[in-house]
């Protein structure tokens, strides 16, 4: 398999001279003990990602400053593998996610890290098909998610592959390293290993099995940030989840911001950074753009509009009609937001975030 | 659940008991739901500094307010840190988290925890969300505390799928499949009753039983066969305190506890 992997690269155009280098891998392979049977995502030979870094992501300073529906055509392509940032219903990119249905992509691959709100909504709107799950199908305590249940028990939409949470967040983490896998100590023992793109091995070191995890790639990240300036410079209050390693793991990544500031405030404080200008690829200007999630400090979980979510979603029919109205009936986020009640409902959803920091 | 003219609810009770497993001094991993409400009751009461850690990277909060997800602002208030989840998860692989909370949909007589899926996983009957960080949590933590409910279709001989390990097939088996040595399920708390693992066979043992509950009953509620210590204790019902602190402090809109 391993010959297989590097053979396949050489002829994708790596420089040769690596022959020595193949059979001395076969030689000292890692003796396997089990090999998950889950369909292997979003994974690149680490030579075959570096290669494809240095001809397509720019190092320039360029400004990326572009519109929601600019960014999904020309980043977000049929078939995909996609990953969405933040967690649950916590400062997700809402406003790229309507995009995305309203553009009526398809078959697209998701990452359901903890895919909660936006998975639900991409395999209800049929753009997602298949799916690798940490955490799915469920809205925490609101309860589960009756239409992305219907699909997968309908067929609809494929279960590819299990994993953890922090199973993926380490696929990504591997990823931003340039790496292969990375070794981890959870799932052992379990089904979850047994359906996911996981293998065991003996460790050289420790002598006991040890879990790698691969790496993951996605085709497309999709993060939601407080401010940015033009060029991508990111800065996120609160917690980081794990977009620190799904931003810079990503092939594509597009922001989406409550706020574009100046570059010149970027360099003011550069140790506030969270994501550098070169792992992205558009900037999308969004005030709001996490509604009906939360952007912490900014606004809170819209439980109004959630509640209507999983109301009319128990039945194909409400579905249909709830994408109807918010999404494929509105040009954009904006017009979006404007029906829900606009400046007025966040400013009310802002208070509400500020009483649960004691600030109101 | 329902009162029964008892003066506190099935959902209060398990808070209660939940929390007072919890020593002051250590740390937590806190799931959604009754997890929270029991480490906030702890650190209400007998654990000022219990160290509450939630899995997307909040640490060491006070908090005011019960969060809603285990990602809500609410879980970093008056924090210690607003950090990862690589950074929490990392701390409870290398030892740093004694005790993890998860609930179940189905749990066996070794403490393998299902929450994927009912039926054959290419063909589910019932599609349920995954793992989430359960077994995370429960791979890493020292001590593993499960709060479920308790009926025959739970407490089952098999689970339709291990998500989340429990002593897998028995003694040693967690240490030979290369999971943290000395870590696993530690008590188990539903509706009825808490149980432990007993030590020789690693299985579910009863040790306490709530007010008004037999052990037949317990019994009948399992398809496994439940071991029963030695001696079995009646838990002590929420005091006075505990529940002013659950109704007015911490659940003052039932979200959790009016379930």
């Amino acid at each position: 398999m391993l010959r297989t992997t590097i053979r396949g690269i050489v002829g994708a155009g790596i420089p040769g001279g690596r022959q020595a280098a193949i059979s001395s891998v076969e030689e000292v392979a890692m003796e396997i003990l089990e090999e998950g049977q889950g369909e292997l995502v979003g994974w690149h030979d680490p030579d075959e990602h570096r290669q494809w870094v240095a001809e397509n992501k720019s190092r320039r300073l360029v400004d990326k400053r572009m519109s929601a529906a600019e960014a999904v055509s020309r980043f977000v392509r049929d078939g995909a593998f996609v990953a969405s940032g933040g967690f649950g219903h916590v400062r997700v990119s809402m406003a790229v996610i309507y995009e995305i249905i309203r553009q009526r992509r398809r078959h697209l691959v998701m990452a359901g890290k903890t895919g909660v709100h936006d998975a639900d909504l991409l395999i209800a709107a049929g753009c997602v098909d298949r799916i690798e799950v940490a955490y799915a199908f469920g809205h925490e305590l609101r309860g589960l998610s009756p239409a992305s249940r219907r699909a997968v028990q309908t067929g609809q939409c494929r279960v590819v592959a299990e994993i953890t949470n922090a199973g993926y967040q380490w696929r990504f983490l591997a990823g931003m390293m340039g790496l292969p896998f990375i070794p981890s100590r959870n799932m052992l023992g379990t089904d979850t290993l047994k359906h996911s793109s996981a293998k065991v091995v003996r460790d050289p070191y420790s002598g006991r099995p040890i879990c790698l995890i691969p790496a993951a790639y996605p085709d497309v990240a999709i993060i939601h940030v407080h401010r940015c300036d033009p060029y991508g410079n990111a800065q996120v209050d609160g917690i980081a989840v794990e977009d620190f390693e799904l931003a810079r793991s990503a092939r594509r990544l597009i922001l989406s911001t409550e706020e574009i500031i100046d570059n010149e405030q970027v360099r003011a404080r550069p140790w506030r950074t969270f994501i550098p200008f070169y792992v992205v690829d558009a900037v999308v200007e969004a005030r709001g753009g996490a509604h009906p999630c939360q952007m912490p400090y900014h606004y809170y979980f819209d439980e109004d509009h959630l509640r209507e979510w999983l109301r009319v979603s128990r039945t194909p029919e409400g579905t249909a009609a709830y994408f109807e109205r918010y999404v494929y009936g509105v040009p954009d986020f904006a017009a979006y937001l404007e029906l829900m009640g606009g400046a007025g409902r966040l400013a009310e959803l802002k208070r509400v975030e500020l009483e649960g920091q004691g600030d109101d | 659940m329902t009162d029964g003219g008892r003066g506190y609810t099935g959902a209060e009770l398990l808070a209660c008991v939940a929390a007072r497993m919890l020593e002051d001094g250590r740390s937590v991993f806190v799931g959604t739901g009754l997890p929270m409400v029991a480490s906030m009751l702890a650190q209400h009461t007998h654990a000022p500094n219990l160290l509450l850690i939630f899995e997307a990277g909040g640490v060491g909060p006070q908090m005011i307010a019960l969060p809603v997800s285990v990602g809500d602002s609410r879980t970093y208030h008056r924090g210690m840190a607003a950090s990862s989840m690589h950074d929490v998860m990392s701390a409870a692989q290398a030892g740093y988290v004694d005790y993890g909370f998860l609930g179940a949909a189905q749990i066996d007589a070794h403490g393998n925890i299902n929450t994927s899926v009912i039926g054959p996983h290419h063909a589910p009957r019932a599609r349920l969300p995954g793992s989430g960080g359960a077994n995370d949590l429960g791979s890493f933590c020292h001590r593993t505390i499960i709060v479920m409910r308790q009926d025959a279709a739970r407490f089952v001989n098999k689970v339709d799928f291990v998500t989340t390990p429990g002593y897998l097939d028995g003694p040693g088996a967690r240490e030979r499949a290369g999971l943290p040595a000395g870590s696993g399920p530690y008590r188990v708390i539903t509706q009825l009753g808490l149980y432990d693992f007993e030590e020789e066979t690693k299985r579910l043992r009863l040790i306490a039983l709530h007010p008004g509950v037999t052990a037949a009953e317990a019994q009948r509620n399992s398809q496994f066969e439940l071991l029963v210590a030695g001696h079995v204790s009646e838990t002590e019902p929420p005091t006075r305190e505990e529940l002013r602190i659950l109704r007015e402090v911490i659940d003052p809109t039932g979200s959790v506890l009016g379930k």
